[in-house]
């Protein structure tokens, strides 16, 4: 169980690897399209590592890529689906970024790095537990970029209105990319602190 | 005890000065020419604008409420409103320097007294302090501690700090509310660069009115006579560079001719140099000797950058009107490319005279 656990810790896909920053950039101006950015990021990548690695006997090697690529769009347009039948509003807000999903690293570096040389249901944690370490990260960018650049928590202003009165002004900052990657700069910097100590 | 505090009683030991406590090993042979005296110059070259800065805070309140505009009354309106800035300045940004000292066991640098001084002096009059405080810590620490501190910082502290307010309250720093520290309503404080800029052409002030400097603005960037001295005064002690200074205004002439010549701007190229933040930033932002291009080629390129980079951003973007701030960001960051670049150059300008001397 304690191999699992890494990427939600000292081993995470964004912190550590850095991979998936884009997508962490684009979609953490608020909590609620991050959340569902999360979730959804969770699914595909445990999904499709479930998948490939059922599967990863009869792919040729050489166009192993092309198979991936299939499951995980296949995958991605599922969940798109999903997203756009039961939660219309944060689906329009995420855009493109649902689709683009395809093209995260965390995922394809997981079929390629995990579910291609593991049994099935390791290779379902795997995709679980990346998943979930990228989407941890994602909601305390989001959250902090939602509170200090809107003043709102999930869409409910958090701010009182006598913060505003005295002369509060929200970050405008915040709302723009080049924050996020100061946040994950500064989640970075921490998580240095405490592992290398 | 004060082992413990060590950043912090050398700090204050050797505040603005060298103490009389030496080495009493094998000599040191040190220039005089340290930092705390390059320090102390840029600050001395920065008083002429800064004190007319005050004079035109308070003149243009007055004249703005249309009172009396008296000197005095001027000077004293406008320090009033200067100081309560510079103390929340030092002490946010002296306060994060003396902890990263010591976390980092090192000496607290001097670095921060010019930041300190050139923040207030770059910012409207009524800017809320508390946003001036977090503009400041931001500038320290993601500006200079991230990078190891004062000398390895590659953006310009001072100016950061005015890009993040620019960027995080743009209500506060952009608009035709701010300039004019407590106007009525019916009198428009917006800078005339700005009112030009978006259409209003009746607001341009005669040259001489630039040069002098009675127009809204920032505190220390209105009055080109006073920024002048202190160029002199940096040019002359060589603290500021003049193969920088100089490319900076050619560079920016050029483009606003061009600009002007081309219809795409209706400003006279001498009047756009004169206008907002350009002077300022030629003279003190640009020439900071860390961030800046290292390489005396690469000096001369940057600086040339910088003045046409700044006209573009003008020009071209009617919402950004200060395009010197930005224009001076960005080459900040490209100086260290410039400067391999000029270096590489060299080497292999240096190889090719070898081949051809080992030939013969």
């Amino acid at each position: 169980m304690k191999k699992y656990l890494g990427p939600l810790s000292k081993d995470n896909p964004i912190l550590v690897q850095t991979l998936g920053v884009c997508s962490a950039l684009a979609v953490t101006a608020q909590l609620k399209p991050a959340v569902v950015m999360a979730f959804s990021v969770t699914v595909v990548c445990a999904c499709s590592n479930f998948i490939i690695s059922l599967i990863r006997n009869t792919i040729p090697p050489r166009i192993r890529i092309i198979v991936q690529l299939l499951v995980v769009s296949f995958f991605v347009i599922m969940v798109d689906l999903l997203l756009q039948s039961f939660v219309y509003d944060v689906s329009k807000m995420l855009s493109v970024f649902v689709g683009l999903i395809i093209t995260n690293c965390i995922i394809m570096g997981r079929l390629e790095a995990f579910a291609l040389s593991h049994k099935p249901l390791p290779s379902l944690m795997d995709g679980v537990m990346n998943g979930l370490g990228y989407g941890l990260v994602l909601v305390v960018v989001a959250f902090f970029r939602e509170l200090l650049g809107s003043g709102t928590l999930w869409n409910h202003q958090v701010v009182p209105d006598s913060w505003y009165a005295a002369g509060y002004l929200n970050n405008g900052l915040m709302i723009l990319p080049p924050m996020a990657l100061i946040l994950i700069g500064v989640i970075i910097w921490a998580k240095n602190g405490v592992t290398e100590r | 005890m004060s082992r413990k505090f060590n950043a912090l009683f050398d700090a204050m030991d050797t505040f603005l000065r060298t103490p009389a406590t030496v080495t009493d090993g094998r000599c040191h042979v040190r220039d005089a020419v340290d930092m705390k005296r390059i320090m102390i110059t840029v600050m001395i070259a920065l008083v002429p604008a800064l004190v007319f800065g005050w004079w035109n805070v308070g003149y243009q309140h007055f004249f703005a409420i249309g009172g009396q505009t008296a000197l005095w009354p001027c000077l004293w309106y406008g320090f009033l409103k200067w100081l309560p800035l510079v103390i929340v300045t030092y002490v946010s940004g002296l306060g994060v320097e003396v902890l990263f000292a010591q976390i980092r066991k090192e000496e607290v640098a001097e670095g921060f007294f010019v930041t300190g001084f050139l923040i207030p002096m770059i910012m409207p009059p009524d800017v809320p302090l508390w946003i001036v405080a977090v503009a400041t810590v931001f500038a320290v620490l993601f500006g200079k501690e991230v990078f190891g501190g004062t000398g390895y910082n590659f953006l310009n502290p001072a100016l950061l700090a005015r890009a993040f307010v620019f960027f995080a309250y743009p209500s506060v720093i952009s608009g035709d509310k701010v300039w004019i520290s407590n106007s009525p309503d019916a009198v428009s404080g917006a800078t005339p660069l700005a009112l030009v800029m978006n259409g209003h052409a009746e607001a341009m002030p005669t040259t001489w009115e630039l040069i002098l400097g009675t127009i809204p603005g920032c505190i220390g960037e209105t009055c080109k006579i006073a920024i002048l001295i202190g160029a002199v005064i940096l040019l002359f002690t060589q603290v500021a560079d003049w193969r920088i200074m100089i490319p900076v205004f050619a560079g920016g002439y050029v483009t606003a001719m061009v600009c002007q010549l081309t219809g795409l701007c209706p400003i006279a190229a001498h009047d756009q140099l004169l206008m907002g933040g350009f002077v300022f930033g030629a003279v003190f932002m640009a020439t900071d000797p860390v961030t800046a291009a290292h390489t005396r080629n690469g000096k001369y390129l940057y600086g040339l950058l910088i003045g046409i980079l700044a006209i573009l951003i003008r020009t071209l973007n009617k919402g950004y009107p200060e395009g010197m701030m930005l224009a001076i960001l960005l080459m900040n960051i490209f100086a260290p490319l410039i400067d391999w670049c000029v270096v590489q150059n060299h080497i292999k300008r240096r190889k090719k005279r070898l081949e051809v001397r080992s030939k013969k």
